[in-house]
C-alpha cells in the first residue's frame, strides 16, 4: 500500500487523480477517500497537500476529515478488525465479542497493537445481520462469532498471515 | 448498442424473454429431462450470503458442472437477496422449483450428483420448519404473508445483466412516461397512489416531485439517498445489490418529471458490493443509451453520478446529505428553504430514498389504483422490514402496510430464538422506540407507530427477548446518538451526552428516582430545540422504554438489580449446594476468587468477583446461579 518503494510517489499519484477529476473542490470527500487508500491514513502533511492543490483553507480539509468517521489521522496496523456495533449484533452479543477481542489483542477499541499487526475499531452495521454478531477483518466478514474459540480461530488466521 | 426508440427496447425485451423463460414456470425435476432446456442455479449474492462464501460456491458449482459435462445444460448465476438471510447461503434451481438453504462449499459435489445427475432433491439441504419438522423445497412459510413490490426482482434476476432486467419489464415505465404521459399526469399518478417516503419521514413522494418542479430554475437535481445509516436496516443495500436498474429507472422517471438532467446516488462507503453492482448497472445503462443523451429517441437527457458517504449517520438527513455531496461537513441546515426550493448548489433538489424509488416503476406500469388498494387508509403499498435480533428467521421481509407485528415476528419470523419470551420490538433505529407485547396486534403504518411512541424509520425491526435489559438498550442507542450528533445544536450535542451519563449511572446501580424525572425533562428539551430529525428523535428510545418498561428502571434504582441479568455492576453470582466440589470453576475464574477444596461446597468472594460469568458457563451441575 503506502510503503511499497516500487510504487510511484503517492503524492504524484494523488495529484494525477485530482487533475483528472471534472470538478475539484466539490469532490473533496472523494479525493480524501482516494488519499486514504494511497497513504493508509490522512496525516497533517497529506491534508495540507490537498488543501494547497485545491486552493482551499487547510482548516476546511481538517474540518471534513475530523467530521467523518471513515477517515483516520492515525496510521493503521497491518490488519484492521472492525466489530459491528449495529443493533442486531448488539442484542446478539457484540459487546462480549468486542471485549474478548480487546482481551486477546491486548488493546482497546480505536488502538493499534504495539507490533503494528492489528488495529481494532467498531463499525455501525454492515448489514450482515443474519450472521450476528459479526466482525470484519480487512473488509472480509466473519459471522456468528459466539465463542472464544471462534474469535481465536479468526485472529490466528490473520496472525499467521502477518508472520508470513 | 444504443436503443434508439421504444420499438428497439421492445425488440430487445422480446429477444431477452428467453433468459427468464424457465424462471416463470415450475416443473418437478423429472419432467425437465424431456424438455432439454438449460436450467438455472440462482445463488444468493447479497452481502450476508457473500460473507458466507457464496462467490466460492458459484465458482465450485461451475467447475463441478463442467467436470461432469453439464455446463451447457445448467447455468450458474449470482442473484440478489432472497431475504431469508438466517439460512444463507441460499440457492434456487429453476425451473425445478427447489430451494436449498445453508449450502456450503462442501455440498457442491452432492448437489450436482443428486440433483442434476440422479434427478432427485437433496433432502438434507431443504428447509426444515422447526415446529412441524416438515421439509420444504418451495413455498416456504417465510414467504407466505409477504408481498414483494420493491424487492420484486431481488433473487429473481441476475442484477449484473441489464437484459434480464429488460426482460422483466425493465425500462418500460420510463418509456411510458416519456411517450405516453405528461409530467403532470405522472405526478398525479404518484400522488394518487399514496406512495410516501420510505426513508422514515413518510412525506408524500408525488408532492415532493411537484414542489421541486415548481418555480424557475436552469438546473434541478434528483438525489437517491442510499446512506442507510440505521444500524440493523439493510433493505436499501439489498435493493441496490439485487435490482440496481430499478433505482436508475425511477431516477430517470423523476428526472424527466421534475426537469432534471443530472442525478446523484449518495451511498455509504461501507457497502462495497452495492457500489460495485451500481457501477456495472450504470455503465450498462449508458451502453444501451438508457442513460445519457436523448434517451430512447426523446429529447430527454439524464445521467447519474455516484457519491460516497464517509461514515456519518446524520448524512441521511437531506440537508446534511446535500452538504456532504458539496464536499463539506455533513451538518444539517434550517428548513425552510426546503431542498425542493433551494438544495444542491442552491438549485431545486428532490431527495428520494432507495426503497421509495424501487416502488415507482410498478406504480407507473400497474397504475395507482392497484398500489392504493394495498395497505391502510393513510399508508399505501408495502414496507420492507429488516427483521433481526432474537428472532428465528432473520431477514428482509416485505409486507403490506397494516400487517401486525405479531404476523411479522411470529408467522414470518418464526418466533423467538431458543423458545424464549418476546419482550419488545424496536423499530425506527436510534430515532424509534421499543414496542411492548400489548401492541403486538396493532396494524403497523406510519401513523400507528408514532401513536405508540415509535416510528417507521427506514424499517429496521429488532426483536428483543427477556434476556435483554431495556435500560441497557436505551443506553446503547444514546451512545449511538452521542457519537453521531454532528454537534451543531447544543441541546443535541450536550444533551444526549448528559442523557447517556444518567443512563450509565442507572445501569451501574448508582441511579436515584430524581434521575428518571431529569431524563424525561431533558428529553423534552432536546426534542423541542434540535434542528434536525436526529436530535428531535434521539430521546425516543428513552421515552418509550420509560413509558413501557418503567418497572425495569425502578428495579435498577430501587432494588439495585437488573431483572434481565445484563448490567454487570448489579449482578451477583452464588454457588448453591448443588456444587459437587469438582474444582472446575476455580480453574476458569480469571480473578481467582473462588475457594473450596475438592468434593466440598465452593464459595465466591463477591468483593473480588469480576462478574464475567465464566464459572457459570463452565459448571457441569448448574450449581452456580446469577441473581
Amino acid at each position: 500500500m503506502c510503503n511499497n518503494p516500487l510504487l510511484k510517489d503517492p503524492y504524484q499519484l494523488l495529484d494525477n487523480y485530482i487533475d483528472n477529476l471534472p470538478y475539484k473542490k466539490e469532490n473533496l470527500i472523494v479525493i480524501l477517500h482516494h488519499a486514504q487508500q494511497l497513504f493508509g491514513y490522512l496525516p497533517d502533511k497529506v491534508q495540507w497537500h490537498i488543501a494547497q492543490k485545491l486552493d482551499i483553507p487547510s482548516a476546511k480539509v481538517y474540518g471534513v476529515v475530523s467530521f467523518y468517521s471513515f477517515f483516520t489521522m492515525k496510521p493503521r496496523g497491518q490488519h484492521v478488525a472492525n466489530v459491528c456495533m449495529g443493533t442486531a449484533c448488539f442484542v446478539r452479543g457484540s459487546e462480549k465479542l468486542q471485549q474478548e477481542i480487546e482481551n486477546q489483542l491486548g488493546i482497546k477499541t480505536g488502538q493499534t497493537t504495539s507490533d503494528n499487526s492489528f488495529s481494532l475499531d467498531s463499525v455501525r452495521c454492515i448489514g450482515a445481520c443474519g450472521l450476528a454478531p459479526v466482525m470484519t477483518v480487512d473488509g472480509k466478514v466473519h459471522g456468528r462469532l459466539e465463542s472464544t474459540e471462534d474469535i481465536n480461530q479468526v485472529l490466528a488466521k490473520y496472525r499467521t498471515e502477518a508472520r508470513d | 448498442m444504443k436503443l434508439k426508440d421504444t420499438a428497439a427496447l421492445n425488440a430487445l425485451r422480446s429477444k431477452s424473454l428467453a433468459l427468464l423463460e424457465n424462471r416463470r414456470v415450475s416443473n418437478p425435476i423429472t419432467t425437465m429431462e424431456a424438455q432439454g432446456k438449460p436450467r438455472h442455479i440462482m445463488v444468493c449474492g447479497g452481502t450476508g450470503c457473500h460473507a458466507s462464501d457464496s462467490p466460492e460456491i458459484v465458482k465450485l458449482l461451475k467447475e463441478e458442472l463442467d467436470r461432469r459435462g453439464l455446463s451447457d445444460q445448467v447455468e450458474v448465476l449470482q442473484t440478489g437477496c432472497f431475504g431469508f438471510c438466517e439460512k444463507g447461503p441460499i440457492l434456487e434451481i429453476h425451473p425445478d422449483n427447489t430451494l436449498y438453504v445453508e449450502v456450503s462449499t462442501t455440498d457442491v459435489a452432492d448437489i450436482v450428483e443428486e440433483h442434476f445427475i440422479q434427478g432427485k432433491q437433496l433432502e438434507r439441504l431443504l428447509y426444515i420448519e422447526p415446529n412441524t419438522e416438515k421439509r420444504f423445497a418451495s413455498d416456504l412459510p417465510f414467504y407466505h404473508n409477504q408481498l414483494r413490490i420493491a424487492l420484486r426482482n431481488c433473487s429473481y434476476i441476475a442484477p449484473e445483466n441489464i437484459l434480464e432486467y429488460i426482460a422483466a419489464d425493465g425500462y418500460q415505465a420510463i418509456a411510458k412516461v416519456l411517450f405516453k404521459m405528461t409530467p403532470d399526469s405522472v405526478i398525479a399518478e404518484i400522488k394518487k397512489s399514496g406512495l410516501r417516503g420510505r426513508g422514515g419521514g413518510g412525506f408524500p413522494t408525488g408532492v415532493k416531485w411537484e414542489l421541486t418542479r415548481q418555480g424557475e430554475a436552469k438546473q434541478r437535481y434528483i438525489i437517491c439517498n442510499a446512506d442507510e445509516g440505521d444500524p440493523g436496516a439493510f433493505m436499501d443495500r439489498s435493493i441496490l445489490e439485487g435490482d440496481p436498474h430499478s433505482v436508475l429507472e425511477a431516477m430517470l422517471i423523476a428526472g424527466s418529471v421534475i426537469g432534471s438532467t443530472h442525478g446523484f446516488i449518495y451511498i455509504r462507503a461501507e457497502y462495497p458490493l452495492a457500489i460495485h453492482r451500481l457501477e456495472i448497472a450504470i455503465s450498462q445503462a449508458r451502453e444501451y443509451g438508457l442513460l445519457g443523451k436523448e434517451i430512447l429517441g426523446s429529447d430527454f437527457c439524464f445521467d447519474v453520478e455516484i457519491k460516497y458517504g464517509a461514515g456519518a449517520f446524520v448524512c441521511g438527513e437531506e440537508t446534511a446529505l446535500i452538504h456532504s455531496i458539496e464536499g463539506a461537513r455533513g451538518e444539517p441546515s434550517v428548513k425552510p428553504p426546503f431542498p425542493a426550493q433551494k438544495g444542491l448548489w442552491g438549485k431545486p433538489t428532490c431527495v428520494n430514498n432507495v426503497e421509495t424509488l424501487a416502488n415507482i416503476s410498478p406504480i407507473i406500469l400497474r397504475g395507482s389504483d392497484w398500489f392504493a388498494s394495498i395497505g391502510t387508509e393513510k399508508s399505501k403499498g408495502t414496507k420492507v422490514f429488516a427483521l433481526a435480533g432474537k428472532v428465528n428467521n432473520v431477514g428482509l421481509v416485505e409486507v403490506p402496510m397494516g400487517t401486525t407485528l405479531r404476523q411479522i415476528i411470529f408467522d414470518i419470523g418464526g418466533g423467538i430464538k431458543h423458545h424464549r419470551n418476546f419482550k419488545a420490538a424496536q423499530t425506527g433505529g436510534p430515532s424509534g422506540g421499543c414496542i411492548p407485547t400489548k401492541y403486538l396486534d396493532t396494524p403497523i403504518d406510519y401513523e400507528s407507530l408514532i401513536s405508540i411512541g415509535s416510528m417507521m424509520g427506514s424499517g429496521g425491526l429488532i426483536v428483543m427477548d427477556d434476556s435483554d435489559c431495556m435500560v441497557n438498550i436505551a443506553k446503547f442507542f444514546l451512545e449511538f446518538t452521542v457519537d453521531e450528533s454532528c454537534g451543531r445544536c447544543t441541546a443535541c450535542r450536550v444533551g444526549t451526552k448528559r442523557l447517556h451519563e444518567t443512563l450509565t449511572k442507572i445501569t451501574e446501580g448508582k441511579g436515584t428516582l430524581d434521575d428518571l424525572e431529569s431524563l424525561e425533562k431533558l428529553s423534552k428539551i432536546i426534542k423541542d430545540t434540535s434542528l434536525c430529525g436526529l436530535g428531535q428523535s434521539a430521546p425516543n428510545p428513552i421515552l418509550s422504554t420509560l413509558e413501557y418498561f418503567r418497572d425495569e428502571y425502578l428495579a435498577h434504582i430501587v432494588d439495585r438489580s437488573c431483572p434481565a441479568g445484563v448490567c454487570k455492576s448489579l449482578l451477583k453470582y452464588k454457588i448453591t449446594d448443588k456444587c459437587k466440589g469438582c474444582t472446575l470453576c476455580t480453574k476458569h475464574c480469571p480473578a481467582n476468587c473462588i475457594t473450596g477444596s475438592a468434593k466440598e461446597l465452593h464459595v465466591i468472594d463477591e468483593e473480588r468477583c469480576l462478574k464475567c460469568g465464566a464459572c457459570m458457563e463452565k459448571c457441569h451441575f448448574g450449581a452456580i446461579i446469577r441473581h
